[in-house]
């Protein structure tokens, strides 16, 4: 929408969208409810001022994040030409913070997405056939829930080797088993209600049904447990990296910053702690997110 | 009761020839064979040959598999690739590191959450219920090494009052002060998270019961408010207790993170040595250790459980 035919027609919209007159659907709903919550928006604000200082950190950083300086090490917070001090090779711990959430919030986001593609159509075929392939899926997953998921994700990452592909994949796995009990679930109480049997007895295929009628009344549900797991695989990725088994340096990244300052602690323990507090504020913040996301769409976990 | 116990123990058989089946293959996920990442670049063929012929890497999976399970059903676990030495010898010693720091920590997660879960139940105070939800959503979303990074800043580097890491000489014999001074920090470390989350389920559990009726009967027979409350626990503590099994195991999973930061000699350290040196075995052996321990936990918890509330026993 260009901003000029915005303008113009401006007055004719605030008329016909009095309020009241017209019935909002259920996502305009969600919508409007959770941009009323102030915490859900005052943590999508900061959510999104932090992704932007990701994506457009060579324009946002003050410095080269890689540029060390023998001179320059370990400065506290608030020397001049470095904000937020400098880490143990000189760095500029501004820059890298900035920079280093390109990883960390991508290592938090991506297996997510990745393990809810994966798990819903596991655990959605799961829960629609029923019988042997659901026990077989489902015992499967159990297998995999036998493990906590720090121990999961470490010895998988560690089998696989150090890098944030492998990284991916072990929090994919991690993930994915969760969200397959959950698509399990919500699926195997859809499919016996009466419109599936309704939809069966017009003679629709399987696949016409869990397109038509399962996935649409499962995925509110699975992609609100999604959002809320991002919190978790924030902490998690960087756990990877804290112990090097993500991405390697010099990249920045929250968790592998955590690392290698780790040493310094007894030198500069502010600047030490300071990565940790991104990854805090970034899982907080979807956290929170997702609770209100959860309350605006009215779905119980 | 039995029937229950035979039930519970067809469920998890399964489940742990599953568990086997994830840790054999640890060793033969990464690209190439273990023995490969440890190999120096100038050791001959035949020499790689050899080794893994002594290692038994060289036959087909299915055989590996049936092998070392065999083996591990015995009690063997293997040979590390780094030290050569049986991988039980190295895990045992790290075992009690973390079994001494896991008792800490779930004895103050136990007693912190239960207390506090309890507490927030009964008070009329909306603050003190809210600071408890609040600090159940920051209890989730903080991550336990950074807390045993901050922990260190204050109390050791800034204060200077416990030791940062490490464990107590060992010379000293039984149990003394010094062992204690050298826990506090990362038992406290790992007790956080499960404290939290015990807290939150057990103030939910507790004001659930509290509304039901029968403990309206309880009052309009004019029971004491301490038999009442004895009542309002028991019926609390099989979810209670579900919630609990599985919050004492997580914390043995996040000790893998927290053990490094306090450079604890126990499993999770151990854990650190093995993916740094690429010790396939010992890295596998330490996994199924603990991955073992998670399941007979739980089937513990679900054994407890019909103690705790008959009803279970009957569905």
């Amino acid at each position: 929408m260009s901003s000029s035919t915005a303008n113009s027609s401006q007055p004719l919209i605030e008329i016909s969208r009095r309020p009241g007159r017209i019935q909002l659907t259920y996502w305009q709903g969600v919508r409007r409810r959770l941009s009323r919550d102030p915490i859900s928006m005052g943590c999508a604000g900061i959510l999104v001022l932090m992704v932007a200082a990701a994506i457009f950190a060579p324009w946002v950083a003050p410095m080269d994040p890689y540029k060390t300086s023998i001179l320059q090490r370990l400065q506290p917070i608030g020397t001049d030409g470095h904000l937020l001090g400098t880490d143990e090779l000189g760095r500029d711990m501004l820059s890298r913070l900035i920079y280093g959430g390109r990883v960390s919030l991508l290592m938090g986001i991506l297996p997510i997405a990745i393990a809810t593609l994966i798990g819903s159509a596991i655990g959605i075929v799961a829960g629609f056939f029923g019988g042997k392939t659901n026990m077989v899926v489902m015992r499967i997953t159990d297998v995999f829930f036998a493990f906590p998921s720090v121990l999961l994700a470490v010895g998988l990452a560690g089998a696989l080797g150090p890098g944030l592909v492998n990284g991916l994949v072990c929090l994919a796995v991690v993930f994915t088993r969760a969200i397959i009990r959950v698509a399990e679930s919500a699926t195997t109480q859809i499919r016996n209600q009466d419109f599936v049997e309704a939809a069966r007895a017009t003679g629709a295929s399987a696949s016409r049904i869990i397109a038509g009628h399962v996935l649409t009344n499962v995925s509110s549900l699975i992609l609100t447990y999604a959002s809320s797991l991002i919190g978790v695989s924030i902490v998690l990725a960087s756990g990877l990296s804290f112990l090097g088994l993500g991405i390697a340096p010099p990249i920045a990244d929250w968790g592998l910053m955590l690392n290698t300052l780790r040493q310094s602690i007894f030198i500069a323990p502010v600047n030490a702690v300071l990565p940790g507090v991104m990854i805090l504020i970034a899982s907080v913040c979807f956290n929170l997110l997702s609770d209100g996301l959860r309350t605006a769409m009215e779905v119980k976990p | 009761m039995l029937w229950y116990t035979l039930r519970r123990i067809a469920y998890i058989l399964p489940i742990l020839v599953g568990v086997s089946i994830v840790c054999f293959s640890f060793v033969h996920l990464a690209p190439g064979d273990p023995m490969t990442a440890v190999m120096p670049d100038f050791a001959s063929p035949e020499l790689i040959a050899q080794i893994k012929g002594a290692y038994g890497f060289d036959r087909p999976l299915p055989i590996q598999y049936f092998r070392w399970l065999g083996a591990v059903l015995s009690g063997d676990l293997g040979m590390s690739t780094r030290t050569a030495r049986p991988v039980l010898d190295e895990l045992l010693p790290a075992v009690l590191n973390t079994a001494q720091l896991a008792v800490a920590g779930v004895v103050i997660s136990l007693v912190l959450g239960i207390g506090l879960g309890v507490w927030a139940a009964y008070t009329r105070r909306l603050a003190a219920d809210r600071a408890i939800t609040s600090a159940a959503i920051v209890g989730v979303s903080v991550p336990p090494y950074w807390v045993g990074m901050v922990l260190v800043a204050i109390f050791a580097v800034t204060l200077g009052l416990l030791p940062a890491m490490g464990m107590a000489p060992p010379d000293n014999g039984g149990f003394g002060l010094d062992d204690v001074r050298f826990m506090v920090l990362p038992a406290l470390t790992l007790a956080m998270i499960p404290t939290g989350i015990i807290a939150r389920s057990v103030r939910a559990t507790v004001m659930d019961v509290r509304k039901q009726e029968f403990v309206q009967t309880l009052y309009a027979n004019g029971l004491s408010r301490r038999r009442i409350f004895l009542h309002v626990i028991k019926n609390a503590a099989p979810s209670v207790l579900a919630i609990m099994g599985l919050q004492v195991a997580q914390l043995l999973g996040g000790s893998i993170l927290v053990e490094t930061v306090f450079a604890w000699p126990g499993t999770g350290y151990l854990l650190n040595n093995a993916i740094a040196t690429r010790d396939l075995p010992l890295l596998q052996g330490t996994i199924l250790v603990l991955a073992i321990f998670f399941v007979m936990m739980n089937f513990l918890v679900d054994l407890a459980q019909p103690f705790l509330d008959p009803r279970i026993k009957r569905q």
